[in-house]
């Protein structure tokens, strides 16, 4: 077996690529792309009578193969259906570093699949609690318990809207400007960000139209999202270069950590860089922004 | 006695000058004679060339049992010619022991096996080699090994008569009735018919087959009728559909525009990315991919193509029209597009295969070529690519221009992926070197960049450019990794394949490969 590392809760999660679990050649070597995170699905990319040949294929690719650094999470599928159980087996037998709920709306749907997890973690020998979550919110009632969502369990580190069926249930279509899952999206940043979670956009499924889609990548780094679903390797560069932060953000995030260290070093709390003011509170933001720079290949410092 | 590449060459092949390479560049400064073909007269006024068959043809040139004839291969793989002559020359004339000197030979010629089989062809010149000519040659079956030789290897070879035609025979998509022919116009268009140029120039006769008649005078004639002995019209010269494909299209498989963006960014890092740059690149999906993202940087840096060369294909068309690459020259077309502009298109023009790489002429484009984008069915840690024999060691492939671009440019980049199904393609060895590692400077795969070490230069443009690279050992311990360790091939002593270095001294041999016991 591939010894994967105990997978970290918070990471950078800028791509998640979402790929059909059931095609050796396309989840072989998926990690080559760069992607942050890979989404193996089990769920509507695998037709219903195929769903057992996607998880031999799933476990064997999670046994043999080497992602590197690439995070391996698995998208079961929704607890309405009869394969959500097997599916968890297999993922945790395999040592996936998470699993995304489908259609999730509510606390219990994460607590039942915890629960679930946590039975399989001890039935194959698995570190228990070693088994992320995330939660894909799909409906409008997935929205508006987003919150108690967010904040049900430790294992959880990030939430998802999925497009499709949310629009479905909305009665809308993709608009150019997202006006029509503007309140939903940031209804959801709003919870996550509450609950101290990631928060990730929804595909965008027009592969011809590069100029939507970054426009739309965006918005997402306007509004706070932490990182997008992808359905094509080419949708990776433009959105790790839209969430890439400025040269000046960089220059000045490495500027505040260096100062806070040394001053507290000294017992100072509050000084100034450039004429601005700079307590404790501004460090997470800089720190996180040193390893978004460092994940770019644009900042070579050890503070981070 | 081994050479450069560490390759075994047996003494036998070691006769009348004939030296092992010794590494690029070696033949640069020696002086060459050239070998002048012995021709006839035609001093009385002609009417016409045009006669009723190939076999009058052949018979008005003398043709005999143990001549060589040399064909071109704009026709690629549906070309009907060299199955038409040789069946006259050998099923309706009753002629054999004949050697073919052709410059690519494909699929569309399966049934020359049958010849080599019955020992009436005995002899094989040829830059490409595939289908079952190709098996019957790695069986063992042709009398003399074959001799393989890059494009700018075969007019080299011509010249200095280390080949000597006794009869070309050119394919003429049209032909005016005295042999001016051109590969547009007619209803089996090629494009350029850069191949049969040095042929034409070079044999003792000439013979063009059509299958549209022009008025004369049918110009700019690529083959002149001034070096023509005979026309022959016949129905039909060659299949269109496998002439020139539709449209070259560029791949959409991210596998390769993955690739393909990758090669474009090691172009962009070195110093020879600047205005009026010059590039080659094949029409394989990374190499003709690198086109697209190669045009975003060049928007990005505001620096336009100064000029491109090779088998040209629509992609490079459409740049030329866009005005951002400044001229096209062109040895061979791979597709309508290409083959629609050629002479038309202001700045897309053709040239010879002497003119393209021959690399013992004074002023070949490759040696001017700044970048060139090759493929390779193997590459070995030591940069050697194999672009001739499979992995069970059968001929079939064609090193075609690749020797002569990666010699002759400042960076050649190849781009392949690591494995293809069960096979590594970056190895340890090469079956067979086909382009010497001393030419090659950047390999670009699916797993990784990796940098010639011969190319110090090279490897601190990538690093100043953060673009990533490793140790081709890597990449080859990556793909060992993933398809498991290839057993050696076991060859019988029989040499039935002579691979030339481009400077004509012996690169490397194919032998006949032991039958697979399973």
């Amino acid at each position: 077996m591939i010894p994967r590392p105990k997978p970290e809760r918070f990471r950078l999660r800028r791509t998640m690529m979402f790929m059909n679990a059931q095609k050796p050649g396309l989840i072989k070597d998926a990690y080559i792309y760069g992607v942050d995170s890979i989404m193996l699905d089990l769920e509507d990319a695998v037709a219903e009578n195929q769903k057992d040949a996607a998880r031999f294929s799933l476990y064997h690719a999670l046994k043999t193969i080497d992602y590197g650094d690439t995070e391996v999470i698995v998208r079961i599928n929704g607890l309405d259906t009869p394969h959500w159980q097997e599916d968890i087996r297999v993922c945790v037998a395999g040592g996936a570093d998470g699993i995304r709920i489908a259609k999730c709306e509510s606390a219990q749907d994460v607590l039942t699949v915890e629960k679930a997890v946590e039975e399989a973690e001890k039935e194959f020998g698995v570190e228990v609690g070693r088994t992320l979550l995330m939660a894909a919110l799909e409906s409008p009632k997935g929205i508006l318990n987003a919150y108690e969502i967010c904040a049900a369990s430790p294992r959880m580190f990030g939430v998802a809207i999925s497009g499709g069926d949310f629009r479905k249930c909305m009665q809308t279509k993709p608009t150019a400007s997202g006006i029509d899952m503007v309140t939903a999206r940031g209804m959801m940043l709003i919870a996550a960000r509450a609950a101290g979670i990631q928060c990730f956009d929804t595909v965008f499924t027009d592969l011809d139209d590069m100029e939507g889609f970054i426009n739309e990548t965006k918005q997402n780094k306007e509004m706070g999202f932490d990182g997008k679903s992808l359905i094509n390797p080419k949708q990776i560069r433009p959105v790790h270069e839209i969430f890439a932060p400025t040269e000046k953000e960089v220059m000045q995030a490495e500027l505040m950590v260096r100062a806070f260290r040394e001053a507290a070093a000294q017992g100072i709390g509050v000084f100034t860089v450039n004429g601005k003011m700079v307590d404790v509170a501004f460090i997470p933001g800089a720190e996180r922004t040193l390893r978004l720079a460092k994940a770019c290949g644009m900042y070579e410092g050890d503070l981070v | 006695m081994k050479n450069a590449v560490g390759r075994d060459i047996p003494e036998f092949l070691l006769k009348d000058g004939r030296e092992v390479y010794q590494g690029k560049n070696y033949m640069d400064g020696k002086y060459l004679q050239k070998a002048a073909p012995r021709t006839r007269r035609y001093e009385k006024p002609q009417e016409s060339k045009i006669v009723d068959s190939i076999v009058d043809a052949l018979k008005q040139v003398g043709a005999k049992s143990g001549m060589t004839f040399s064909f071109h291969h704009h026709l690629r793989n549906g070309d009907f010619v060299v199955n038409m002559v040789m069946q006259a020359a050998i099923e309706e004339m009753g002629l054999d022991n004949i050697t073919i000197a052709a410059t690519s030979l494909g699929e569309a010629h399966d049934p020359v096996a049958q010849y080599i089989e019955d020992g009436k062809v005995v002899g094989i010149q040829t830059s490409g080699i595939r289908g079952k000519i190709g098996e019957v040659v790695s069986a063992g079956k042709l009398k003399t090994p074959a001799i393989i030789r890059s494009h700018g290897g075969r007019p080299r070879a011509i010249e200095a008569g280390e080949v000597h035609i006794d009869i070309a025979v050119v394919a003429a998509p049209t032909s005016d009735c005295v042999g001016n022919c051109r590969g547009i116009g007619g209803k089996s268009n090629c494009g350029s018919l850069g191949y049969a140029m040095t042929d034409a120039k070079y044999a003792d006769h000439v013979i063009v087959v059509t299958d549209c008649l022009v008025d004369f005078p049918n110009m700019p004639a690529s083959v002149e009728a001034i070096d023509v002995d005979a026309v022959v019209v016949v129905d039909s010269i060659g299949n269109p559909k496998k002439i020139a494909s539709a449209a070259a299209r560029i791949s959409q498989n991210p596998r390769d525009l993955m690739m393909a963006e990758n090669v474009a960014k090691v172009i962009a890092s070195t110093p020879y990315f600047k205005e009026g740059f010059s590039f080659q690149t094949g029409v394989g999906g990374p190499s003709l991919a690198a086109n697209l993202f190669l045009e975003k940087y060049m928007d990005e840096r505001g620096i336009k193509m100064g000029w491109a060369i090779g088998g040209i294909c629509g992609p490079m068309v459409e740049m030329l029209k866009k005005g951002k690459v400044g001229k096209v020259i062109d040895v061979q077309d791979f597709d309508l597009d290409a083959v629609n502009s050629i002479n038309q298109t202001p700045g897309h023009y053709e040239m010879s295969a002497s003119q393209y790489a021959n690399p013992a002429n004074k002023g070949a484009f490759v040696n001017k070529l700044d970048f060139v984008v090759l493929a390779a069915l193997e590459i070995d840690t030591g940069f050697n690519v194999n672009v001739l024999t499979g992995s069970d060691g059968v001929l079939r492939g064609a090193p075609g221009g690749h020797p002569d671009t990666a010699a002759g440019s400042k960076c050649c980049i190849i781009v392949t992926p690591l494995v293809r199904g069960r096979m590594a393609t970056v190895c340890k060895n090469v079956v067979t070197v086909t382009t010497p590692g001393d030419c090659v400077d950047v390999l670009v795969t699916d797993y990784g960049i990796a940098v010639n070490p011969l190319r110090p230069d090279l490897i601190k443009c990538l690093d100043d450019a953060g673009l990533p690279h490793v140790t081709i050992e890597s990449l080859q311990e990556k793909a060992y990794s993933l398809v498991g360790t290839p057993d050696d091939l076991e060859w019988e002593d029989k040499v039935v394949a002579v691979l030339e270095a481009r400077d004509g001294t012996i690169l490397d041999v194919v032998r006949k490969i032991k039958p697979l016991k399973l």
